[in-house]
């Protein structure tokens, strides 16, 4: 045990020494939350629409007052003609269009139900899902309002409806997909690093010609990592709740538990590329294509995995990033349980354990 | 006379080819073994085996009266080792590094303060001890290598090429240290490419193509082959080599 304190101690003073491994380590982190929680954003302010109102009565006025009032759009112009629209959006000055037909207050009084169409600007399709996105929830809202006196409820016709993220807030899904990307690279990169440094520095015969039990000293590797990882998930926590203004829905220790499992599967990465790898940079090389490529493609947070072709949507099973993103926000956002999250906690668990006992067999086999 | 290594047809296959094949040699207690060979001649695979890094093909082998198959474990606390690398932590201080291979190897706090500050003291490196070990000059690494490597009173150390690319008043001053430490009864074996060295060693087994050619003092051998210097013995022994450098 005092041997095992003494290489800890070594591991922290070989990191703690290091600079740009400490800027890595708690640079990358802040560097990523605040690049995807503000630049990244895809929330869109200010986005300039139009709005043809070929109804002019006091429910379409309404509409367009709550319209004008939201902080995402900006209204450009009013009671357009129907044909004039086309051409503002061929000018790229308007990203979207909202059209109220004839009669659109009166068909809501008198049938209980009318339609209005959105028209988008979908040259960017995601700003466009986006913008529909947000005019449907303004108009929900009214709706509601408009309902609470009613005997029988209205219906305007914008069937959109958005759970858990109401606003619409980049940050709810960046903030997972952040933690996941984090943790993988510091996790991986640095223990392969390490590791395979001592074996470039012939350190590592040493240690293995001493005493000390080659599984100590990949135990005492990922202590170190395991600690420090934790300190950033929570320095993750800390900045989205204090300056994303995300708050942590869920059980914050339920977090932190399912972080730590997360964590030891890249620190298994990590080792599995370290015993393959003979050189820092291999190391560094494998890290980098191999997990962090995988983990912005296949995790679901940038591109929605549903949309991907059978064959990919099967590989993305096999990403650990994957199941640790939907438990972060199933936690975070949603503010489940871990009865609601069991089966993919089960299932990372599982992939855990495969590259646990995968690089500890291969470890063994170079000693041999 | 105690012989604290015994090895017995001792041979590491690795697919068809063989690295070493058949070695028989013993080393006796307190004596300076040199064991020299070409590059590729299989030394670093003996060595390997002994030190309990790799498991031999056939054979039998004790180190310290440990069996190299099933008690690895208790060899490894009675040998020390010395890589052809230099193999301290170069981010870490002079002291940081003897109190973490004294604390791997089990020392006690005290033992560790006591033996380092006496470390020290004979390698002159008291004004040196806070800095970071990749601040020193290579002979002075070489020299603090050596001195972590016997830290533990081990019976046998372990050295591989340890004076490589050191100047000879470096080297000189490194044998010294050998000496110091045979004087306390470590068993020293090591490899060396520089003939001069050979001349130092109690005895001496040349490798060839991974069997042992001639063991003897050097004495003896420069006898047996009616030569003037070690150089020559080598030099006659290693043309016959098939096998190419690595």
């Amino acid at each position: 045990m005092r041997q095992f304190l003494t290489f800890i101690k070594k591991e922290f003073s070989h990191v703690l020494r290091d600079r740009k491994t400490l800027l890595i380590l708690f640079g990358l982190p802040v560097v990523q939350i605040i690049i995807f929680g503000f630049a990244l954003s895809n929330e869109v302010k200010n986005a300039k629409i139009v709005v043809v109102d070929y109804a002019k009565d006091d429910v379409s006025r309404q509409i367009m007052n709550k319209i004008e009032a939201s902080r995402y759009f900006e209204l450009e112009k009013r009671s357009l003609a129907h044909h004039e629209v086309e051409a503002g959006f061929k000018e790229g000055q308007i990203k979207l269009a909202v059209v109220f037909p004839a009669n659109f207050g009166a068909d809501l009084l008198h049938f209980n139900r009318a339609q209005l169409q959105v028209i988008a600007d979908a040259s960017d399709p995601n700003l466009a899902n986006t913008l529909t996105n947000y005019l449907s929830t303004i108009v929900m809202d009214y709706q509601l309002a408009l309902n609470e006196n009613q005997a029988v409820p209205l219906q305007i016709g914008t069937e959109v409806r958005m759970l858990y993220n109401p606003q619409l807030k980049g940050a709810h899904n960046f903030v997972p997909g952040v933690m996941a990307l984090v943790l993988m690279l510091v996790c991986v990169m640095m223990t392969s690093i390490s590791i395979v440094r001592e074996k470039e520095l012939g350190t590592m015969e040493i240690l293995l010609v001493s005493p000390f039990k080659p599984v100590l000293v990949i135990l005492s590797k990922a202590v170190p990592y395991l600690i420090l990882s934790l300190v950033n998930v929570a320095s993750i926590l800390l900045l989205s709740v204090f300056v994303l203004d995300l708050p942590v829905k869920g059980s914050v220790l339920l977090l932190f538990a399912e972080s730590t499992l997360f964590i030891i599967t890249s620190l298994s990465l990590g080792l599995l590329i370290s015993v393959r790898a003979q050189t820092q940079q291999t190391a560094m090389l494998i890290s980098m294509m191999g997990m962090l490529l995988p983990t912005l493609l296949f995790s679901g947070f940038m591109f929605p995995i549903e949309n991907m072709p059978k064959v990919l949507q099967y590989i993305s099973n096999a990403v650990p990033a994957k199941w640790y993103y939907i438990i972060v926000k199933s936690i975070m956002i949603k503010g489940l349980s871990l009865s609601a999250i069991w089966k993919e906690t089960l299932i990372l668990f599982g992939i855990t354990m495969f590259f646990l006992m995968v690089s500890l067999k291969n470890f063994k086999i170079r000693l041999a | 006379m105690e012989a604290v290594i015994k090895t017995d047809k001792l041979t590491k296959r690795f697919g068809d080819f063989i690295a070493t094949n058949n070695i028989t040699f013993e080393v006796y207690a307190g004596e300076i073994f040199g064991f020299l060979g070409a590059n590729g001649a299989g030394k670093t695979t003996a060595m390997r085996m002994l030190t309990g890094l790799s498991t031999p093909s056939s054979g039998s082998a004790t180190v310290a009266g440990f069996d190299v198959y099933r008690e690895t474990e208790r060899i490894k606390k009675n040998i020390g080792y010395m890589s052809q690398k230099f193999s301290l932590y170069e981010d870490l201080t002079v002291m940081e590094n003897i109190r973490f291979f004294g604390g791997i190897y089990g020392l006690s706090d005290k033992a560790i303060k006591e033996k380092s500050d006496m470390l020290v003291e004979q390698l002159g490196l008291a004004s040196e001890k806070k800095k970071l070990v990749g601040a020193l000059p290579l002979g002075w690494k070489q020299k603090l290598s050596f001195s972590v490597a016997v830290l533990h009173d081990p019976k046998i150390v372990f050295l591989d090429e340890p004076t490589g690319g050191v100047d000879p008043l470096t080297r000189r001053q490194f044998w010294d240290l050998i000496y110091a430490a045979t004087s306390r009864g470590v068993t020293v074996f090591v490899t060396t490419h520089y003939m001069d060295e050979a001349e130092y060693c109690n005895r001496i087994s040349i490798m060839v193509d991974g069997s042992i050619k001639a063991l003897d003092t050097p004495y003896n051998l420069k006898r047996e082959f009616g030569v003037g210097s070690m150089d020559e013995v080598f030099y006659k022994l290693a043309r016959e080599a098939r096998r190419s450098a690595d």
